[in-house]
């Protein structure tokens, strides 16, 4: 913040300061200021292209992409700092492995694994790759979100090119058995890709140690700037290939061409420095206690709350709840200060409910009534006690409102009742 | 999404929250929508000999504009007759409150909502009616019917 913006805020009195308390961290995460701090110079000083070989401009830029590109390698435990491609975020990455990969092995075969509750990055490009000939096979998750072993093995064919299923879930925070996964990809000889976009600085990711083949990530997730992200592409053990997706000058090895955004790859190292240093540092288990703390102090107060995924397997950060009879854009509407989201369908422009919550077999009743909440670095534990307070209150006012929990309270089921609704 | 200021108005001061009795004779029930939907609308009227909706309550599982409308349809529908609460349209709710496209759907619940209580309340009626002449009530009534409350 310069100081001209905070005579400005203040100067706007102490109504432009109302509190607002944010806690959707899977949807982003502010910028960490020592990620911005890190970053500035190379906006101005040191603007160089990384592709300039011939002056000291390029080979500043050039050197600290190469330093960037090292420290993130070795934050997911890569071989080689070249396994490392720069894209504009895990959105990118995950088309370019998927598209990548169907297009380059296409002789070997036309068959792709994925699970319904995929980010759309990987959902909308296996899709898409549907639409031009490949067959793809969709998992079905359990009701904890968990993919099933065996059902994973058994779609394997010899026609099958890729697994892709990614690390934890943004909506509810679900992390899946990545290395077994990666031990039938490896036994029956397939590549294996997963998007990492929530996983990174969450839990510990190690491509070599788990098996991974090619890995997402983006770095507005861990309180880097939006709009650069990574793929790691493995290169022994077995060496990957991609289809080119972007072409041009020709960076990256050829595999994602386009003049590297220098700052936000700087940006981007800080950070993942950053969230590495959470796993260790003890930032992680003040995350993981406070979302624990939300959950007993929401539970613990208001009956009929369904908690959505697998509690056990799960991000520390992540909480998703179903609020029994109360539909989830009235419940933000009523908690307007703290910034959370939900998958009713009254919040999408599609108005149909979360598609997750669909695929691992919630009702559609439950999924109007989700709620997630995704705490962060900025989170403080007084904060947390405001959204209890707030959330119990809201909950309680509005089932008072709700013609659905009278008829619970008076015994009547819902189930069999004759409804309107098309 | 930014919500009007009315809708805001009625989703924090709701008017006329509350339940009647669904057996009273004068009293209509309108219970529309689904669980699955993300929306149902319970609206009751009492309506007197004279055909007048003398009380309106209502409780609704719904988005903030769903709320905000069966409100606004407590308001508008109290100390009208029947046929003039009959002739409010979803599109007027959609004006007062200012409801954007995607949120239509949550003022023609309303208007709904006032048409199945009134046919309650006249199928009510027309049973009271057939009862007083000596026939048995209608066998057939299901307990649980969102169409009309039965
Ligand atoms: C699991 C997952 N994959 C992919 C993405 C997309 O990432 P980006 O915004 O960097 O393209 C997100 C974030 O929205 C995500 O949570
Ligand atoms: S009730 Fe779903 S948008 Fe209004």
């Amino acid at each position: 913040m310069t100081p001209e913006t905070r005579t400005e805020a203040e100067s706007a009195g102490p109504r432009a300061r109302r509190r607002r308390i944010y806690m959707d961290n899977h949807a982003t995460t502010p910028c960490d200021p020592r990620v911005v701090e890190a970053m500035l110079p190379f906006f101005t000083e040191k603007f160089g292209n990384a592709a300039s070989r011939n002056h000291e401009f390029g080979w500043e830029a050039e050197e600290a992409v190469t330093d960037a590109r090292a420290r993130i390698a070795q934050a997911i435990h890569a071989a080689d700092p070249r396994e490392i491609v720069f894209t504009s975020g895990a959105t990118e990455s995950d088309n370019l492995a998927l598209k990548g990969v169907a297009e380059m092995f296409r002789e070997k075969g036309n068959h792709i694994i994925t699970v319904p509750t995929e980010h759309k990055a990987v959902v909308d490009t296996a899709r898409y790759l549907e639409s031009r000939g490949f067959e793809v096979t969709w998992l079905s998750p359990g009701s904890d979100g968990l993919v099933d072993l065996d059902e994973l093995r058994a779609a394997v064919t010899d026609r099958t090119i890729l697994i892709s299923v990614m690390f934890a879930n943004n909506e509810i925070g679900v992390i899946q058995p990545i290395r077994e996964i990666a031990e039938i990809a490896a036994e029956k000889g397939v590549l294996f890709h997963s998007d990492a976009a929530q996983a990174v600085g969450k839990v510990p990711v190690d491509v070599q140690e788990m098996g991974i083949h090619l890995l997402s990530f983006s770095a507005h997730k861990i309180y880097g700037p939006k709009g650069i992200g990574a793929l790691y592409i493995r290169r022994r053990q077995p060496r990957v290939r991609v289809a080119i997706q972007m072409h041009g000058g020709g960076h990256e090895r050829g595999n994602r061409s386009g003049t590297l955004a220098v700052p936000l790859i700087v940006g981007f190292a800080k950070a993942v420095d950053l969230a590495v240093d959470d796993l260790t540092n003890g930032e992680i288990d003040r995350i993981r206690a406070m979302r624990d703390r939300l959950l007993h102090g929401i539970t613990s107060r208001l009956p009929e709350c369904h908690v959505n995924g697998s509690l056990e397997h799960r991000l520390p950060n992540n909480l998703n709840i179903s609020f029994a009879y109360v539909e989830g854009e009235s419940l933000l509407m009523g908690i307007n200060d703290i910034a959370v989201s939900s998958g009713s369908a009254c919040t999408s422009a599609s108005l149909e409910p979360s598609y997750v919550l669909k695929a691992m077999g919630v009702g559609d009743d439950l999924a109007h009534t989700s709620i997630r909440f995704g705490l962060g670095r900025f989170n403080t534990e007084e904060e947390v006690d405001y959204v209890i307070e707030r959330v119990v209150q809201t909950v309680n006012r509005l089932r008072e409102l709700s013609p659905l929990w009278e008829m619970v309270q008076e015994g009547i089921d819902l189930s069999k009742m004759d409804w309107t609704g098309d | 999404m930014a919500y009007s200021r009315k809708v805001i108005e009625h989703y924090e001061n709701p008017k006329n929250v509350g339940s009647m009795d669904k057996d009273d004779p004068d009293v209509g029930t309108g219970l529309v929508g689904a669980p699955e939907c993300g929306d149902v609308m319970k609206l009751q009227l009492r309506i007197n000999d004279d055909g007048l909706i003398e009380d309106a309550r209502f409780k609704t599982f719904g988005c903030g504009s769903a709320i905000a409308s069966s409100s606004l349809a407590t308001e508008w529908v109290k100390g009208k007759t029947v046929d003039e609460a009959l002739s409010i349209r979803n599109t007027e709710i959609v004006k007062e409150l200012a409801l954007p496209p995607v949120k239509i759907h949550c003022s023609v619940l309303a208007e709904d909502a006032i048409k199945a209580a009134i046919e309650d309340y006249r199928r009510k009626r027309a049973r009271a009616k057939a009862g007083e002449s000596g026939k048995a009530p209608d066998p057939v009534e299901t307990s649980n019917s969102a169409r009309g409350g039965e």
